[in-house]
């Protein structure tokens, strides 16, 4: 598993004339099995590509759902080693690519090399790093290359095209597109017809790399983009976890059927 | 080895990825907040620059914050001790009552500039957010604080004058309900809100841009010091010692700026011990916290094996911040500034012997440590020696947990 799988994932949903459908749930919530049990399910129900949160409780980027999310996991005691045995598993079972994302203090205290190293063990595809922006992350994101992985960038509604331009040529073949300038998980702000416009802008300067677009994206707006590349959904899985453990529900089937309903969503 | 370079402002010391020492601080941001803070750099950039500008900020500095604030000898504490002559900066005295006014009056004139009409900020103590709001009403603008709900809980008379400026409190349940978590929230926020709205980072932390502004602000410190201290003693005296307290760091950058060209001057910052035998402190340069990025910079950070952000603890909500400004770790890297700290007990104690001794100076928990380290120091020097305490805070705001520490009845 690696880079070139992943970028397979974008080309087979194309050929299905369809956009890919990513999930985001924090590895390790609410303890590691269950969470492993959600990926499996998750697969079961059609995704894509699979996001997993490496959670850092000093986060920037997250909204509530995911900062809830996290704090379960962080306060259950899951470390990175942790989050790498879960993949692990669900790779040792499953063809389908898993993203970590995750924030650079994590990676800096574990040491590059090593978490790379352990990426691979661990079959990771790819990596997205909240706040690692353009250009600080060449360095960390050529070893990425190097190993195989996929550094994927971010760009967002305010990258302007200068920049844009120089983020695309430095970037490797996947590329994410924040929504709107929010943290995860709020209502979409912006209409679906300008990300698309941007998705497309995007596109037109560098057709041959895939974009994800994420960021405030739920059932009810999912179809919006079933002529993009792919799209993410977390913050409502996050969302259905704490809600499922509040009613002493299994989050596992919960969030598979969510997932079931997103994907149909995407290419009715 | 770091080296600093002489003439050449601290704050203009960093690379063009904006890391001093080519590894402190930097713009670890997400992508979201990448246009923004360019827009900021290239405003802070001009205002610098700029004759209006700079006589607004010293109108404001001047009739509105009061500067020049007192320089004094504290005679009865001098004699008390024996050896060093202590003197101590009342930046207390300083509308509002903490240096925090200088870094908020300057962001409000920013944000005025920028063409918007809301502010956020963070705070820890609460003086950050009082200044803060404060500034806010002066300049009509509309003004959102963050703040840990523990803090809120310990700093009521600060909240109290928040809320009485018009602010709108956001109180902070996540982690551990401080500080770390009160500037995380808020630079969410920000990301949010970055098209209408302005940000203020209390401290010389987080993103280049606002570690610079913040220094650039405090730094009025210095400047008005050095005119004191040559009229006190018709020269720079040849041994001087300037004692400040370090949390995030800013009263620290402005107390120093002035100095860092004159080698004879020695710097010494005092971080926060927490309870005596504890091991939650708030002292990452004293301990050798490892390098790590939290808000925006690199910094040395308590933080795990797992780079999560470990709790601290101390009497002082100013100075209960697991990270340290950057400008400090690159002062401490280059062997310009000495860190150390100071327990709970010895800034309590330190308190009450200012306090009893001085009457006029009644130090807030915060510069209670840097007394502690003058307190500590000055027996063993001689006279000669002017040691010169920042007392960048007063204690009216810790008033409650002081009584309580010391079980005054009411």
């Amino acid at each position: 598993m690696s880079s070139e799988t992943l970028y397979k994932s974008f080309v087979n949903a194309e050929k299905e004339n369809r956009a890919a459908l990513l999930t985001y749930t924090v590895g390790g919530d609410p303890n590691k099995s269950i969470s492993l049990e959600i990926f499996r399910e998750i697969a079961k129900s059609g995704v894509d590509i699979i996001e997993c949160g490496l959670g850092h409780g000093a986060n920037i980027g997250d909204g509530g759902a995911i900062q809830d999310s996290t704090y379960r996991a962080l306060s259950g005691g899951i470390k990175t080693d942790d989050v790498f045995d879960i993949i692990k598993d669900f790779k040792d079972e499953s063809e389908i690519d898993v993203i970590i994302m995750t924030y650079q203090n994590k990676i800096m205290s574990y040491g590059e090399e090593k978490f790379l190293e352990k990426c691979r063990e661990s079959q990771v595809s790819g990596i997205i790093c909240v706040d690692w922006p353009w250009p600080l992350n060449l360095k960390f994101s050529d070893k990425c290359k190097k190993n195989s992985i996929t550094f994927i960038q971010l760009l967002c509604p305010t990258t302007n095209e200068e920049r844009l331009n120089k983020i695309l040529n430095d970037a490797h073949d996947v590329v994410y597109y924040i929504s709107m300038l929010s943290t995860t998980g709020q209502k979409l702000k912006v209409s679906s017809n300008e990300i698309i416009e941007r998705f497309q802008l995007i596109k037109k300067l560098s057709p041959e790399k895939k974009c994800i677009i994420g960021f405030g994206i739920t059932a009810d707006t999912i179809n919006d983009f079933k002529k993009t590349d792919a799209c993410v959904v977390g913050s409502a899985l996050c969302r259905e976890i704490s809600n499922s453990i509040d009613k002493e529900l299994n989050p596992a089937i919960n969030v598979g059927s969510m997932v079931r309903h997103l994907k149909d969503n995407l290419n009715s | 080895m770091i080296q600093l370079q002489k003439g050449v402002p601290l704050i203009d010391q960093h690379d063009e990825n904006g890391y001093w020492g080519g590894k402190f601080g930097g713009n670890q941001i997400a992508e979201s907040l990448n246009h923004p803070i360019e827009e900021l750099e290239n405003e802070f950039k001009k205002l610098r620059q700029d004759d209006t500008f700079i006589k607004e900020r010293d109108y404001y500095f001047k009739n509105f914050i009061g500067a020049p604030t007192p320089f004094i000898k504290l005679e009865n504490l001098t004699k008390h001790l024996g050896g060093a002559q202590i003197y101590c900066k009342l930046v207390s005295k300083a509308t509002g009552g903490a240096h925090k006014a200088y870094n908020a009056v300057v962001h409000s004139l920013i944000c005025r500039r920028l063409g918007k009409t809301y502010i956020g900020g963070d705070t820890g103590a609460g003086y950050a957010g009082k200044m803060l709001s404060m500034a806010a009403a002066k300049f009509n603008l509309k003004c959102k604080i963050f703040m840990g709900a523990k803090d809120i809980e310990r700093q009521s008379i600060n909240v109290f004058s928040m809320r009485s400026y018009g602010a709108d409190i956001v109180p902070v349940n996540s982690g551990s309900q401080t500080l770390v978590d009160a500037v995380s929230e808020c630079m969410r926020w920000w990301t949010s809100e970055n098209e209408d709205a302005h940000m203020c980072v209390g401290s010389t932390v987080g993103p280049t841009i606002f570690v610079k502004i913040c220094a650039w602000s405090t730094a009025q410190i210095s400047r008005e010091m050095k005119k004191q201290v040559i009229d006190e003693f018709g020269e720079v005296p040849r041994d001087m010692k300037l004692i400040n307290c370090v949390g995030g760091g800013s009263s620290a950058a402005g107390f120093w700026n002035e100095w860092i060209d004159y080698d004879n001057v020695e710097l010494i910052g005092v971080e926060a011990g927490g309870p005596e035998g504890s091991k939650k402190h708030a002292a990452p340069l004293t301990n050798d916290s490892p390098l790590g990025v939290l808000h925006g910079a690199t910094q040395y950070v308590i933080q795990d094996n797992d780079g999560e952000i470990e709790e601290t603890e101390s009497i002082s909500a100013g100075l209960d911040y697991p990270g340290v400004s950057p400008l400090h770790c690159f002062l401490k890297e280059a062997g310009r500034a000495r860190y150390t700290s100071a327990t709970d007990e010895e800034a309590i104690e330190a308190f009450q012997l200012v306090s009893k001794n001085e009457g006029f100076v009644s130090p807030s928990l915060e510069p209670s440590h840097a007394f502690a380290e003058a307190i500590k120091i000055a027996p063993t020097l001689s006279k000669d020696t002017i040691i010169v305490v920042d007392s960048c805070g007063d204690s009216a705001k810790d008033s409650k947990i002081i009584a309580e520490r010391l079980g005054y009845k009411t």
